[in-house]
């Protein structure tokens, strides 16, 4: 053996000394690896970017500051005939809720002993969201019983306050601001040490309504995160069945001709089609020619349906000609007929590649925006879409669209909100990504 | 050996599939032309031939699997127990149950060694309750000489099992349907030699039960299972008669070139 290699290698080359060709050779191989791990290395320091960016500006987003105070909800002014008509309770407005905090903020901070630095009461007042008074009135609609009691109330704090104690709003920036004043903010600061300012976990970004420009601090995800979820809803509902139906046929049943050649390339095709082009076909089709509502989860998910279809027929067909021939044979030859060979064997063996590709269209659809402008889902919706069916014909928003909103609104507290909104979307994202590999998982080994 | 085969060929005269001037074509290729073949009942025929020179494609004609093939065009007669197989009648799926099929490739489905014997009989509804299809199962699985190997872990995944192993749950799946007709297309070509024997034995085992026609490149395993043999050649069936006469005195050049050795 030996001998043979020895005899093999030129006598001047040593086995131990490479030779120049050799070491060329191996220093192309160390370039190509560097180069490998450097394309990497950008990558994930683009990850990285992106996630500190994202989480870094967001994650304050999910933390709201408070201004907690107890508020005697005097039955002489919110129930005049004190029979808890709720027609006569809804007339009392904002205004008379508003003249209750207000009373109520004075009084603790007199009993708290808080320096108020000479801040009149509309002052002290502006330390709080605009949206505090119809909160408090939500409240006590909802619960007429409060009535007559002494609650405690957790008052959303004025977006600049909620800034400051964040870090976004400095004394310098309020000296600037029309919003705020330097003075505001001392007072605030004290109430801070009185333990009259709290912050706590903002679950209510989860659930509010988006809020107008003067009230980023109740502006929350609850219409978005509802609007997507019915759109993906529909786009489950709608292109599973037909995607896996329409490969089924193709794959399996359809004769190869040049018909089903041309409809196979067009499907390749759809799938590369910018996804503005379906908003135009949305607004044309669905809007202008059907009639349907603008603003609602089911023209957002049949736009949508339609985006996500080429790309489950690609995946199914895929996982459909994955499926060893010999296992159709098998089951034609005992006897099954072809329905059963595809629906008994074929499909479950294709049902992981098909789930995963449905997740990841989901999942594209998810983030999906440009369309979702076109059929108007951009309009600013404050009110919930009512439970499905009536409700995906209800206005709703999206979340990617509502990122897209926020980022476009002058307060910087939006700013930290569209972050907000982008880690909420991006943990939506990637919980399908992980279901898919879990389901997949799950599927293959069940034999 | 051949002795012996004569005096047992002589009981099983009865023709159970008959074919006359079957043609087939793939497209405008003329892949078979003109064969005529009687499969005796109760006998192993073997079909042999250089490859490509159509013997699956007949084998596939004789349980219309060929319908699978969209290009494919069958032309002639081909009977069973004298009723039209290609009559517009028949249901593919009903002959299948009839007339059984083992391939090439071990071919089990990715699910327990018991659902893939149970699989015929439960999609024919030939069982009616859990116990009697326990009782298929398993006789089937005897037949196909794997019980033993397998009667402790029935579920257990069928494509666990070693190549051999497989190519016999195959047979037991094919057998679990009672056909009458047990095609075979090269069944061994993908065995080692001690699984070929195996399966060879339980060819002529089940030979007692149905007619078995075995596709085999083979002439060795054409000579030890079979009583009788069709050498096809460029899609012509050109000798068929019994084995012992095919292998030691053809009556054809062709057939005397390919088995000594000149075609192939
Ligand atoms: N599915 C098919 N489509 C087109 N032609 C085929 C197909 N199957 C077989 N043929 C052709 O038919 C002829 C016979 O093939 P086959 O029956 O597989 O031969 P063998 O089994 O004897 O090797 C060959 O010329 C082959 O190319
Ligand atoms: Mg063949």
């Amino acid at each position: 053996m030996t001998d043979v290699i020895a005899g093999a290698v030129p006598a001047a080359k040593s086995l131990i000394e490479p030779d120049a060709r050799t070491r060329a050779r191996n220093a192309a191989e160390r370039r190509f690896r560097m180069m490998g791990i450097a394309a990497i290395l950008i990558g994930l320091l683009a990850l990285v970017t992106l996630l500190a960016s994202v989480l870094g500006n967001g994650l304050s987003a999910f933390r709201q500051t408070y201004i907690e105070m107890a508020i005697p909800l005097d039955a002489a002014v919110l129930d005049k005939a004190g029979d808890r008509d709720p027609e006569k309770l809804a007339k009392v407005t904002t205004l008379g809720y508003g003249k209750l905090i207000e009373a109520s903020l004075e009084q603790m901070l007199a009993d708290r002993g808080v320096d108020t630095k000479g801040q009149t009461a509309k002052q002290l007042m502006g330390l709080l969201s605009k949206e505090a008074a119809s909160d408090l009135r939500q409240m006590v609609l909802a619960k007429p019983d409060l009535i007559g009691t002494t609650v405690t109330f957790p008052a959303l704090a004025n977006g600049r306050v909620d800034g400051f104690f964040k870090g976004r709003v400095t004394m310098e920036s309020a000296a600037r601001d029309s919003n705020i004043s330097p003075e505001q903010l001392e007072v605030a600061v004290l109430m801070k040490e009185a333990g009259v300012i709290k912050t706590s976990v903002n679950w209510a970004f989860l659930t509010n309504p988006d809020a107008s420009e003067l009230r980023p601090e109740s502006a929350g995800l609850g219409v978005a995160i509802l609007g997507s979820a019915y759109m993906m809803v529909i786009v489950l509902v709608l292109s599973l069945p037909i995607g896996v139906a329409a490969s089924i046929y193709l794959e399996e049943l359809a004769p190869k001709n040049r018909w089903t050649d041309i409809i196979e390339i067009n499907i390749a095709n759809l799938a590369a089609v910018p996804s503005i082009v379906f908003g135009i076909l949305a607004l044309a089709l669905f809007i202008n020619f059907l009639g349907l509502p603008q603003s609602a989860p089911v023209v957002g998910g049949l736009v949508l349906t339609l985006m996500t279809l080429p790309t489950i027929i690609i995946a199914t067909r895929a996982s459909l000609k994955a499926v060893p021939p010999s296992i159709r044979d098998a089951a034609l030859g005992v006897g099954a007929s072809k329905m059963q060979s595809i629906f008994h064997h074929v499909l479950p063996l294709a049902m992981p590649g098909i789930l995963t590709g449905t997740i990841l269209g989901l999942a594209r659809a998810l983030g999906e925006s440009a369309p979702l402008l076109l059929i108007g889902m951009v309009a600013f919706v404050k009110d919930y879409p009512s439970s499905p069916p009536e409700g995906f014909f209800d206005p709703a928003s999206a979340l990617p669209v509502q990122v897209y909103s926020w980022t476009q609104r002058a307060d910087p507290a939006f700013a930290e909100r569209a972050s907000g909104a982008i880690i909420v979307l991006l943990v939506f994202l990637m919980t399908m990504n992980a279901l898919a590999i879990v389901l997949r998982r799950r599927f293959e080994r069940r034999w | 050996m051949n002795d012996m085969r004569l005096t047992e060929r002589a009981v099983t005269e009865k023709a159970k599939m008959s074919a006359r001037k079957v043609q087939v074509y793939y497209g405008s290729n003329h892949a078979l032309k003109d064969v005529d073949v009687d499969i005796l009942d109760k006998t192993v025929t073997a079909f042999i031939g250089p490859s490509g020179c159509g013997k699956s494609t007949f084998l596939r004609c004789l349980n219309r699997m060929n319908d699978t093939v969209a290009s494919a065009r069958v032309e002639g007669k081909i009977e069973m127990d004298g009723h039209d197989i290609y009559d517009t009648r028949v249901d593919p799926v009903q002959l299948r149950a009839k007339v059984g099929m083992v391939f090439q490739k071990p071919n089990p489905f990715p699910k327990s060694i018991y659902d893939n014997v149970a699989y015929g009989p439960k999609i024919h509804g030939l069982t009616r309750s859990k116990a009697e299809l326990d009782e298929v199962v398993e006789t089937s699985l005897r037949k196909a000489a794997l019980w033993n190997e397998v009667k402790d872990r029935l579920n257990a995944p069928g494509t666990g099992l070693s190549g051999g192993q497989q190519q016999r749950l195959c047979i037991a799946r094919a057998v679990a349907t009672g056909p009458e007709v047990l095609l075979m297309d090269e069944p061994c070509s993908a065995l080692d030699p001690i699984a070929t024997a195996q399966v060879e034995e339980l060819i002529d085992e089940l030979r007692s039960q149905f007619s078995v026609v075995i596709v085999t490149h083979s002439m060795q395993q054409a000579a030890r299972v079979s009583q009788r043999t069709a050498f096809f050649h460029l899609g012509y069936l050109v000798e068929y008669g019994e084995t012992g006469t095919i292998f030691t005195n053809p009556s054809d050049p062709r057939t005397e070139s390919y088995i000594t050795g000149r075609i192939g």
